[in-house]
């Protein structure tokens, strides 16, 4: 599934804005040239997760072939294939890095009992079971097979449902299937907004 | 946007208004840049602040927030007044020759039909008048007093450049100067875009303003045209997505929700098809029957059959006229009808107007599960006074708080696969780079599992509402974590039978035998393989169209309501902003918004609307079928145009013990938030790049006000509304005048947002300010244009 | 094959301080980001530091009640005849590339800030902890494998481009008559002649006020320095009267009450 530009490819097309628009070749002005930092990564095709223009990025990882390490993002530049950014990306974007490799991400599953002043640690086993219990215990005691006047409506109205914006449509298609397997008639998105 | 990003290079007037796109989409902004440097493009800014965008245009309009519509308004009379539309567009384009009925009337700030008792119109004087045939009757030499056009010419005959000054606070020289470049693109051969974002839709008469603005680019014939449209840039990622997969209201692909007076699947087609209203209409959403069966086959699958109504009953239903909202899902939390909530990376607390009161619905919830990368200040809602004492000297100790909360760790954009869609409706996919960090799983695994978890609790225990539970079709390969290309495939939609991906909606049927979990995007995935990922850098028209690059929907369409860049006969108004060309078999160029092979005469342009043509009136939004001014639900001044009917009628407010709505007398400053160029949202605080760039909250205070207060750059000053408080000091500028409003100087306070009690970089949260006024139709809050007070600390 | 020399044009017309250069130089070379002080503007710290070699300066105006915000990159300016070549004393710890990158080598560096002083531009910084001296290399990393400089490849609205400074020294005229056509009649190429010409190019819409872009009106590189690398050459070598001449900088740079702090060695 990994890189559909090779290095090779991605450098050329890094210089080809200026190279062919002036009609020299870069090599003919390099000299003392330092290691690149992204001379030997892996270039995965990906898109800037903050705002709507779209802007085409190739993250740069490395570590894939070390053993008992994992990979991780070295360097995010902009995509020169994308007609949008052209390789260019914004303030945000061009430091995508620091937001991808953050000491401040979370990094396990964390509970918070009612009336706790500090988080606890939760396995993931447990968090989902908890989870799935608060939904069924709620949903059963508040799902309407019908209403009032007795018409079919299959709906939970105590449980709210957000987000989506900076998930995929694929994602979002199936929080579509699991809210209305659920019957969950609040649920809005960062649009709204 | 109609248009897309590239597209922008093509125009030869660009119209800022409502939104900061030097600032918030720099990258986009690029084409305005090259539009100017290699076309010579006119840049006009109009925005309360002298902002970057207004930094690099050719001429910036201040203007008060909130008066939008005044402005835009102004430009319809304005070109009306100095026959500056385009006349020939307008007659075949547009609903301009349609006759209302007798008895519609506007006076007084309302229309006909208003009740004061229910708050909202009854709107059978807003229709056309109808043949026999239920036809429009239309008078196409526009003379008819009862014309749309003849009304509308009448309607803003009011706006004149004086009355525009007089509301907005800018010079009627600067309006005039500013309308006689925007309207010089009311000819065939000069076209010119509107760039707009949350500066319109952050207030609560925000639908009804971008109607204006598509009145004026309709007026101006630059609708469908290459550089032209009604452009929202859309704020995150994937906002266009997750708009286009549904909502409180909506289904996948702008599919209405059912409601629970449209029982069966054939009352809810009744009720959800449109009629067409001119003979020549297409009404494409008579195509409604064959898309919903086939979301509903691709939901519900084998089980989901013609003589069940494909499993329509199983879906919720909506009341009649029951509003689930934001605010109203908020408010509803607050009076404790609401028990658990579950948020996919989104920050309510942050997010949502009037923060207290966003802390305190949270609180008043049993559990609350929170999928993020960072911790925030919705999933630590409960710690809100220890992080940040100041502001919320009155919330409650986190032991008084029993919301049970799990936080759960998510993967971020690097680390799964998928596709966003763009501002320009350009579906992209993006592959997994690495993977995420420590525990952390991707959202879709952890939706699965619990959805999993849930239906094994009811297998072994049974309970209420087992049978629409059990019927949701979750079939996939792996159904803990389904792979998201399966569910791109399912998306697109199948030959239910030979299970063959279809190859676009056209092929959607609504007998059962086809299934699409998306309308609008089916094409994007193809027997041909995967669209969304393709990487085609040719761009044959040179109107910057990449047709091979990614997937755009509808149908790879690249610019909506092309087929209106040509004239009724199928003429381009003119040979350098035509976006689709007749060769006497089939359209050429983009993929057309017209039947692919069908002679110029067949149908109108618009052929999604019933009207076959493009509206200036409507009867769909619900404060009149033309936008007029009201003033923001808070404002220091009263509506000039009509003093009693100031606000918007059909506004809803809260009124919960936590909303309040604030008066000048106390709070005497209209307050804008934005964002800056330096953030992206609430995220950016826990990036140590956007640490640096802007470390800290501040307030944008003009020099005169600050001069009045003796407030210098960088003192600390106190802003509060009749909600909340924040704190930071105080940035001094000449960036924002001091206006005149009706003879009054009234001041703006810039706050930027971005700030909160969790982060690299902390400080107030500005929604501690916002009020809980909605739109009546989008239902978004009115983050722009509330009223605050200032003082030095 | 004689080597091109690569310039860098900053066309500040083009120019929406988004900062996008500021933070791709952070970034490729790998700064520490710090925190900032509110100090009443948008510009995101005062000056240059010895981690943050690319600042847009935001300078602001009102003449005659019409604002203007002039947005401009500050960086080193790459100078044909580079001041801060002639003020070092250290061999190899400033090079001019054949490409004419003015690049510093940390190693051979002694931390005496004489560059400081020869630059007419203020931009060398020296690092109080490394006692080393930091500025833009213009990417010689990136130039030397074929890629454009992080800023230039980052810059969304093509304010900033990179080529051979005979292309760019073209395009520059090239804009300065399509602003003039736009009705900007005082642009024009900022171009340093007091130092032989700098390989970063700007053009200004305002081109007799460059001090309202945050930039020198005629930049030449001190006497004394030019004193010291000029006539004075032959004595370079000679050890003792070189510090004798870099005392000499360092009085008129810091004036007489400064303590030799960092350069007692």
């Amino acid at each position: 599934m990994m890189p559909p530009v090779n290095r090779r490819q991605f450098l050329q097309a890094g210089a080809a804005v200026t190279a062919t628009a002036f009609g020299f070749r870069l090599e003919a002005a390099s000299a003392a040239a330092k290691e690149l930092k992204i001379a030997r990564t892996n270039q995965v095709q990906s898109v800037c997760p903050y705002c709507a223009v779209g802007c085409g990025v190739v993250i740069h990882t490395s570590g894939e072939r070390v053993k008992n390490a994992r990979p991780t993002v070295v360097h995010i530049e902009g995509d020169p294939d994308s007609p949008i950014n052209r390789g260019t990306l914004c303030s945000k974007g061009i430091s995508l890095k620091e937001f991808v490799v953050n000491d401040r991400r979370l990094t396990k599953p964390r509970y918070r009992a009612a009336g706790a002043a500090e988080w606890s640690d939760i396995s993931w086993d447990e968090a989902i079971q908890k989870i799935a219990r608060r939904i069924k215990d709620t949903r059963d005691r508040d799902f309407q097979a019908t209403d009032l006047q007795g018409r079919v409506v299959n709906r939970l109205d105590t449980v709210g449902l957000i987000g989506g914006c900076t998930d995929t449509n694929e994602i979002n298609y199936l929080l579509g299937k699991f809210r209305f397997g659920l019957g969950i008639i609040p649920y809005e998105n960062q649009a709204r907004l | 946007m109609t248009n897309g990003w590239c597209d922008i290079a093509n125009a030869d007037v660009v119209l800022v208004m409502g939104g900061n796109p030097a600032e918030n989409h720099p990258v986009g902004f690029r084409f305005v840049m090259e539009a100017k440097r290699k076309r010579k493009a006119k840049l006009i800014c109009v925005d309360p602040r002298f902002n970057r965008t207004a930094a690099v245009s050719d001429s910036y309009v201040p203007l008060r927030s909130g008066t939008d519509i005044a402005f835009l308004g102004g430009l319809i009379h304005y070109a009306i007044a100095n026959d500056l539309c385009h006349m020939d567009y307008v007659r075949a384009h547009t609903n301009a020759a349609f006759l209302l009925q007798e008895g519609f009337a506007f006076n007084e700030g309302h229309f006909s039909g208003w009740s004061d008792e229910k708050k909202s119109y009854d709107k059978s004087t807003w229709q056309y008048e109808l043949d026999g045939a239920g036809y429009a009757k239309v008078d196409a030499t526009l003379e008819n007093p009862r014309c749309v056009f003849q009304q509308m010419k009448r309607h803003y005959a009011r706006y004149t450049p004086e009355k525009v000054a007089e509301i907005c606070g800018c010079t009627a020289e600067d309006f005039k100067k500013a309308a006689a470049v925007i309207c010089s693109t009311g000819r065939a051969g000069k076209v010119g875009t509107i760039l707009y974002a949350l500066g319109w839709t952050h207030h609560s008469h925000s639908v009804q303003l971008i109607h204006t603005a598509a009145m004026v680019q309709l007026l101006l014939g630059n609708i469908g045209l290459p550089g032209g449209g009604v452009n929202a840039q859309r704020g995150h990622a994937n906002i266009q997505g997750s708009t286009d997969m549904g909502s409180w209201n909506m289904l996948p692909g702008y599919l209405r929700l059912p409601r629970a007076n449209w029982q069966s699947f054939d009352d809810y087609i009744k009720a959800t098809t449109p009629k067409p209203l001119r003979p020549d209409s297409m009404n494409y959403w008579a195509n409604t029957p064959k898309f919903a069966a086939s979301l509903l086959k691709s939901y519900y699958g084998p089980a989901a059959r013609p003589e069940n109504g494909f499993g329509y009953g199983w879906l919720p239903k909506l009341g009649e006229t029951e509003n689930q909202s934001w605010g109203f899902i908020f408010d509803r939390m607050h009076r404790k009808e609401m028990h658990g909530f579950i948020s996919f990376g989104m920050n309510p607390v942050a997010n949502g107007p009037n923060t207290e009161k966003m802390l305190e619905a949270l609180a008043r919830l049993d559990w609350l599960v929170v999928v993020e990368n960072f911790e925030t200040e919705t999933a630590a809602f409960w710690n809100a006074r220890q992080l940040g004492e100041k502001f919320y000297p009155k919330y409650v100790d986190p032991k008084a708080i029993q919301t049970e909360v799990i936080l759960l760790p998510a993967a971020c954009f690097a680390e799964k696969d998928g596709s966003f869609v763009n501002s320009s409706r350009w579906l992209q996919w993006k592959r997994a780079a690495v993977p995420p960090p420590g525990l952390a799983k991707p959202d879709h695994e952890i939706m699965a599992r619990i959805f999993l978890a849930v239906r094994a609790l009811y297998e072994k225990e049974g309970g209420k509402g087992m049978e629409s539970l059990m019927a949701m079709q979750w079939n996939y390969a792996q159904p803990l974590a389904p792979s998201l290309e399966e569910v791109a495939r399912e998306v697109n939609g199948r030959d239910v039978a030979t299970g063959a991906q279809v190859p676009g909606f056209a092929a959607l049927q609504a007998d059962g035998s086809t299934s699409c979990g998306n309308w609008i995007y089916s094409g994007s995935w193809t027997e041909a393989g995967n669209q969304m990922a393709r990487r085609g850098q040719e761009d044959p028209t040179g109107l910057g169209l990449f047709p091979n690059y990614a997937w755009s929907w509808p149908a790879n369409r690249r610019i909506l309501y092309n087929r209106a860049s040509n004239d009724a006969n199928g003429k381009p108004w003119s040979e350098s902003h035509a976006a689709i060309r007749w060769n006497g078999a089939k359209w050429t160029g983009d993929t057309p918004d017209y039947k692919a092979d069908a002679d110029p005469h067949t149908f109108g342009a618009f052929i999604m609307l019933p009207e076959g043509v493009a509206k200036f009136y409507t009867t769909e939004l619900a404060e009149g079928p033309f936008p007029e001014h009201y003033e923001p639900m808070e404002s220091p001044v009263k509506n000039a145009l009509h003093p009693n009917a100031s606000a918007n009628p059909c506004a809803p407010v809260m009124s919960s013990s936590a909303d309040a709505m604030g008066t000048p007398d106390k709070y005497p400053y209209v307050a804008i938030t934005y964002r800056l160029t330096e953030h992206f949202h609430y995220w950016t605080k826990h990036v140590a790049s956007g640490a640096e760039l802007q470390s800290n909250f501040f307030v944008e205070l003009p020099e005169a006000l600050a001069n009045e207060k003796g407030i210098k750059g960088g003192d600390l000053v106190r802003v509060s509304s009749a909600r909340g408080t924040v704190e930071g000091p105080a940035m001094v500028t000449q960036r924002m005048r001091a206006l005149t409003v009706g003879g009054k100087t009234v001041y703006h306070v810039g706050i930027p947002i971005h700030w909160g009690f969790v982060g690299r970089v902390r400080g107030p949260l500005v929604n501690n300010l916002t009020p809980s006024a909605f739109d009546p139709n989008s239902g978004t809050p009115e983050y722009k244009g509330f009223l605050v007070n200032v003082e030095k600390l | 094959m004689a080597v091109t020399t690569v310039a860098k044009l900053v066309d500040t017309s083009l120019c929406i301080g988004c900062k996008a250069c500021e933070v791709a130089c952070q970034e490729w070379n790998d700064q520490e980001f710090t925190l900032g002080v509110f100090n009443n503007t948008y510009q995101t710290q005062p000056d240059l530091s010895p981690s943050f070699w690319n600042l847009i300066k935001f300078n602001e105006h009102v003449d005659d009640g019409v604002n203007s915000w002039l947005m401009a990159k500050y960086q080193c300016m790459h100078c044909a005849d580079a001041g801060c070549i002639k003020a070092c004393p250290a061999p190899g710890a400033i090079v001019q590339l054949p490409n004419g990158i003015v690049d510093f080598k940390q190693d051979n560096c002694i931390g005496c800030g004489y560059c400081i002083t020869g630059c007419p531009f203020d931009v060398p910084r020296l690092s109080p902890t490394s006692k080393k001296v930091y500025k833009c290399s213009l990417c010689s990393d990136r130039v030397g494998a074929g890629m454009t400089p992080a800023c230039i490849r980052t810059c969304p609205t093509n304010c900033l481009t990179f080529g051979s400074r005979t292309d760019l020294v073209q395009l520059a005229s090239i804009r300065t008559a399509e602003l003039k056509e736009d009705g900007f009649m005082d642009a024009g190429v900022y171009d340093g002649p007091g130092v032989g010409g700098t390989n970063v190019l700007y053009v200004l819409k305002h081109a007799s006020e460059p001090e309202k872009y945050g930039l020198p009106k005629d930049p030449r590189i001190p006497w004394t320095v030019s004193l010291w690398k000029g006539p004075l050459k032959w004595v370079a070598n000679a050890a003792f009267l070189g510090t004798a001449l870099g005392a000499m900088l360092h009085y008129l740079k810091f004036g007489p009450q400064e303590r030799h702090d960092d350069d007692t060695d």
